[in-house]
This record gives C-alpha cells, sequence and structure tokens, in this order.
C-alpha cells in the first residue's frame, strides 16, 4: 500500500473561490497521482457526503471526504488556503483542507490508516505544525509519519 | 467517571475517530476512564458488557444510528451530534457528569428490593437478566405486529372460516377440505387464506427470533446459531414462548462458556464461524430434546386429563380456571391446552361446548388489551418499545390473539403475567356466569354478531381488561417507588468512587 500521502497531494497556496474548487484541485492532484482513477465520480461522492452534513469543523478545519469506486488506495491531500473556505463549520471558514480519499472496498488497513489520521487531526499540535512548516515535502513527510506512529 | 462511548458518522472514515480521539483526550484531562467504541469503517471492537455494566453514564455521539445501543438501555445517556463531540468533548463529558448526578435515583430499584447480602452483584444479574430479554423481545416484536395484524385482517375479509378454509376442518357444520399446498391456498381460501398463512408464517418465528436473539444479547453473533436452534426446538416440543426463553438463555450461557476456554492460534480462526455455531448447536439442541422436551410434552399430557376430569364442575369455576391458563403462557402448551380443550367441546356440539368456546376466547383477548389499555393509561411505566407494542396490542387482542402481550411478559414476566391472569381469569368466570356462547372458535371481536349473548359477553371483557390492567400498573408502580432510602447509598457509593 502506497504512503498516505505524497509531496504532490500537497499544495500550501490553495486558491479557491469555494468548498467545490477547492476540492476540485486537490481531487486533480490525487488523480495526477493515480490514486484516483475518475476525478468526476470521486467528485460527485464527496459532493454526496458534504449534502449529508457539512465537514467543516472549529478551529480552522475542513474535511471533505468520501468512500469511492474512483478511489485505488487510502489517500490525502492537503491544501492551505490563506484565504480560507467555508466548509460550514459554526466558527467560520477552514485554513486547513484534509481531502480523505477511501477506496469504496478498501480492507481493513486502509480505512486503520485513515482512522489514525482522524485521530491525529484532533490535535491542536499537529494543527499548527501543518500551518507552520514551509515546503510540501516536510508537510508530507510529517504526516505520513505521524499517521504512522 | 467511568464512561462508555460509541461514534458514529455518516461515512464511517473521519469524524467517527476524530470524536473518539478528542473524547479520550478530554477524559484523560478531566482524570475520567472512558472506553469508546469507533462504530466506522476500520470495523468495529465492540465493548465488553462488562464495561458496559460498570460504566457511570453513556455518551452517543453520532449522526447516524448507533448500532445494538438496547446494550446500553437503563444507563445515564447524552446523546450529541459528532461534530459536537469533536469540537466541544470537554463540555461533553460536563454534560455526562451532570446526567449522570441527576440519574442516580433511577436505577437502584432493583438493588434495594433484593436481600443486602450481595446487593451489587444480585442488582447487576439482574439488570443483565431484563437486558438480554429486552433484546430478544425488540427483535420479536416486529414479528409479533406483522403477523398479528395480517391475520386479524385475515378474518375481517374471510371470515371467522378462514382458518378451516387454509388448514381444513369442520366449521358451523361446513367440512372445509383445506389447502392442499401452500401455492394452493389463493385458490382453496382466497386472499383471506393468503394473508392468514403468512401471518401465521410470521408467528412461527416468534420463538426463534425470541430465543435466538436473547442469545445475541448474552454471547452477540455467537450466540444467534444455537439461540434460533434451541427456539425451533422449543416450538417442536410445544414448550412455546417460555420453551424459547429457556432456550435462548441456554444458548447464550453455553456460548459464553466455550468462548472461556483457551484455544490454539492456529483453530481461534475457525472457532467463530467452524467450531462455536457446532458445538452450542449440538449442546443446547440435545438439552432442549432430550432433558427439557419430556418433562414440557408430560405436563401437558397431565394437564389435558386433568382439564377433562374437571369438566363436569361449577361453570365459573370453569370459567375462571380456563382465563387463568389462557393468559398463563399467552398462545403457549398451557393456553393451547384450554384453547384445544375449548374446541373439541365446540366440536362435539350442543351449548355447553359454545359457553366454553366463548370464555376461552374473551379470556384470550383480554391479555394485549389489558397491557395496551395500562400503556395508555400509565405510560411511564413501560420502554418506548413496549408503549410502541401497547399500540398493536389494541388490535392483537380484539382480534384474539393473546400472543400480543407476549412482549410485555417476557420483559417483566413476575409482574405480568399474574396481571393477565387475574384479568383473563375475571372475564373468563364471567362470560361462563353470562352464558355467552360462540359457534366460532377464533376471530375475536371480529365475529361478534355470531355470539349469544354478546352485549354481556363484551361487557365480561371489558371487566377483566379493567382488571388486568389496574394489576400491571398496582405492581409496576409498587416496584418504582418502594426504594426510598437508596439514593442516598447510592450517592455514597459514587463519593467513594
Amino acid at each position: 500500500m502506497p504512503e498516505l500521502i505524497e509531496e504532490s497531494m500537497v499544495v500550501l497556496d490553495l486558491a479557491a473561490d469555494d468548498k467545490d474548487a477547492a476540492v476540485r484541485v486537490l481531487a486533480e492532484r490525487l488523480a495526477a497521482a493515480g490514486r484516483v482513477t475518475d476525478v468526476e465520480q470521486f467528485l460527485a461522492d464527496v459532493r454526496a457526503r458534504e449534502q449529508v452534513m457539512a465537514t467543516g469543523l472549529e478551529g480552522g478545519i475542513g474535511i471533505p471526504h468520501a468512500r469511492s469506486i474512483a478511489v485505488t488506495a487510502a489517500s490525502l491531500a492537503f491544501g492551505r488556503s490563506p484565504a480560507r473556505v467555508d466548509f460550514g463549520a459554526s466558527d467560520g471558514p477552514a485554513d486547513l483542507i484534509f481531502l480523505i480519499a477511501a477506496p469504496a472496498e478498501g480492507g481493513a488497513e486502509h480505512m486503520t490508516i485513515l482512522a489514525s489520521l482522524a485521530r491525529r487531526l484532533v490535535h491542536g499540535s499537529f494543527r499548527e505544525s501543518l500551518r507552520s512548516l514551509s515546503g510540501a515535502a516536510e508537510v508530507a513527510a510529517l504526516i505520513n509519519r505521524e499517521v504512522g506512529a | 467517571m467511568r464512561i462508555v462511548a460509541v461514534t458514529s458518522c455518516p461515512t464511517g472514515i473521519a469524524h467517527t475517530y476524530m470524536a473518539a480521539e478528542a473524547l479520550e483526550e478530554a477524559a484523560r484531562a478531566a482524570g475520567d476512564t472512558i472506553e469508546v467504541e469507533t462504530q466506522g469503517a476500520a470495523g468495529m471492537t465492540k465493548l465488553a458488557a462488562d464495561t458496559i455494566a460498570a460504566a457511570d453514564v453513556v455518551v452517543l455521539a453520532a449522526d447516524v444510528e448507533v448500532r445494538e445501543r438496547e446494550r446500553f438501555s437503563g444507563k445515564p445517556t447524552v446523546e450529541v451530534a459528532v461534530s459536537t463531540a469533536i469540537n466541544s468533548a470537554a463540555a461533553v463529558l460536563e454534560e455526562a457528569r451532570s446526567k449522570m448526578a441527576s440519574s442516580v435515583p433511577a436505577e437502584p430499584a432493583p438493588r434495594s428490593a433484593t436481600p443486602p447480602v450481595t446487593p451489587l452483584a444480585a442488582a447487576g444479574f439482574g439488570s443483565r437478566l431484563r437486558q438480554w430479554l429486552m433484546t430478544g423481545v425488540s427483535y420479536m416484536i416486529p414479528f409479533v405486529a406483522a403477523g398479528g395484524i395480517l391475520i386479524a385482517v385475515s378474518f375481517i375479509i374471510a371470515g371467522p372460516q378462514v382458518a378451516m378454509a387454509v388448514n381444513g376442518g369442520v366449521f358451523h357444520g361446513v367440512h372445509y377440505p383445506g389447502a392442499t399446498s401452500i401455492t394452493a391456498i389463493y385458490h382453496t381460501a382466497g386472499i383471506g387464506g393468503v394473508l392468514f398463512e403468512i401471518g401465521g408464517i410470521a408467528f412461527s418465528m416468534l420463538v426463534p427470533i425470541l430465543a435466538g436473539f436473547i442469545a445475541y444479547g448474552m454471547a452477540d453473533r455467537q450466540g444467534l446459531v444455537p439461540g434460533v436452534i434451541g427456539g425451533l426446538i422449543a416450538v417442536d416440543v410445544h414448550a412455546g414462548f417460555l420453551g424459547g426463553i429457556i432456550a435462548g438463555l441456554l444458548a447464550g450461557a453455553v456460548v459464553r462458556l466455550i468462548l472461556k476456554v483457551p484455544v490454539p492460534r492456529v483453530i481461534s480462526g475457525m472457532m467463530p464461524i467452524v467450531v462455536v455455531p457446532l458445538i452450542s448447536a449440538t449442546v443446547v439442541g440435545v438439552l432442549m430434546l432430550l432433558v427439557i422436551g419430556n418433562p414440557v410434552s408430560f405436563v401437558m399430557t397431565e394437564i389435558t386429563n386433568w382439564l377433562n376430569g374437571l369438566s363436569g364442575a361449577n361453570a365459573i369455576g370453569l370459567g375462571a380456571l380456563l382465563g387463568l391458563m389462557m393468559a398463563f403462557d399467552m398462545g403457549g402448551p398451557v393456553n393451547k391446552v384450554a384453547y384445544t380443550f375449548a374446541v373439541a367441546g365446540l366440536a362435539s356440539g350442543g351449548i355447553g361446548g359454545q359457553k366454553v368456546m366463548a370464555a376461552v376466547m374473551a379470556a384470550g383477548m383480554v391479555p394485549p388489551l389489558a397491557l395496551a389499555l395500562a400503556t395508555v393509561l400509565r405510560r411511564g411505566l413501560f420502554s418506548d418499545a413496549e408503549r410502541k407494542a401497547g399500540e398493536a396490542a389494541w388490535l392483537l387482542g380484539a382480534s384474539f390473539i393473546t400472543e400480543g402481550a407476549i412482549p410485555f411478559a417476557a420483559a417483566d414476566p413476575l409482574r405480568v403475567i399474574p396481571s393477565i391472569m387475574a384479568g383473563s381469569a375475571v372475564t373468563g368466570a364471567l362470560s361462563m356466569a353470562f352464558a355467552a356462547s360462540s359457534p366460532a372458535p377464533h376471530g375475536g371481536i371480529w365475529v361478534v354478531g355470531l355470539l349469544g349473548h354478546w352485549p354481556l359477553w363484551i361487557l365480561s371483557i371489558a371487566a377483566g381488561t379493567v382488571v388486568g390492567s389496574a394489576c400491571v400498573i398496582a405492581l409496576k408502580s409498587l416496584r418504582r417507588s418502594v426504594p426510598a432510602p437508596a439514593p442516598v447509598v447510592s450517592l455514597q457509593e459514587v463519593a467513594n468512587a
């Protein structure tokens, strides 16, 4: 199984008007890395999940996500948006955006690594590190290290 | 504070785990202990039954239905959206703390009702037993409702002779050949017959489902196979729903014992699929067939002989006795003995048999009606599931489907069964005293036009319904109001903990 995130799946200056545009930018990075086979299918699945309930969380976090048949392996695309994008959190728009892609038929190891990622997202220190790191490679390395730990 | 929590979200890959982490962090910070069951896509490790039993409070952080939430019934519970648990876990735990403090007096009723020798252990087993029974009952209720209403509708459509039209027999001097096969029912008995058959099939699942899910409540999925098989055997040996309860408890206990035996790793993978089902089904099946089956059929034979010898006795006493029997096990063997006795009397002709039939039918209608009335009069004494069963029980009772009372009796047999026996005895005695008579073997209120002295017959049903309902309310209220000093004890325990 490939690592959760690669350098190419990190966008440090994500510019997008709304969450659909932000998710599309990140989804295309996943497609370019071979993690998503059909961007439109995947985007439709993410939108369906967003419609059930907004995925924005307090503290500037957006975690759009879906299980989709267009996903080949558990993957994360990470975007940092200084201009912020609204994901429906009660305290305002998000500057840290985590697009989580889970394979529809994913085995336990895929789901376990995503569960581990979700648990890390709760921690303030993890969020602060993601805000302060300056390079995409460092961000990817930090996430993979934290999730593997 | 000891907390158990369940987290659950629509996709099961993100919020479920974030909420779990947030709650665990907040509990650590507050010095509480917590165990979280994440009902997400990464598979779920279920909370151990002991852990749930020991918990002070339950936190459900879920945007979708919590699986198997009946495990937590009776515990103080805080329910929040999953995002609330992520964003403000500490506040959720504070709410749990106040919920726990305010609901302490609610639970200890059974504790003080038992002798003070080992009060904690006794209360633990009593409430667990009730939870196991409630698990079985909650899965059985939909079968009761679907089957009972189908049968009632079939009587409305096709009249009281529908049972004979499907199964064959003599009714009102007319001989019905019955359907030659299940696919021929529509041609033989029409759409009413078809509905009657479907309802009957749903009813045939009551005891297996009850037994299977009692065992499921005790031993989880592993309990299902021996429980269902034990329940089917209980039906075959005419042990009725009481036999089903025995089978379910037996199956759950057997599986729990098997799981205690340490096994080598090579075998452990095969345990849930082959080893446990095979051994538990064998043990439960052998016990049900060889140990429990014979005494039950012996008791049945004895009761039948005794009843036949008694038929010359005082009519009112006979009516009261048949009433007691109709309510005793609600469609089980004793009920069937009384019913068969009445139908046999009907077949022999003469007004005497018709009077017994009317008394038996009226008495059989009372248990569901009495409980339905009780759920309306005193809602607070019943669980949500019971109140829903109460709504269905009106129609079931009116249709002479005594089984409508089973959900209540299975959950609280010691209070419910004596109460409905009292109500049915009153009805049986009155119906005999009023000399009401019925030429129809079944049909309840839908065949009232066929009955002799039918206004008095209805009066006898109403009287028994009121008596049964009053008894249930009195017995259940007694339990709630007795333990006045108990909260003090419990608060001290909490303070010491």
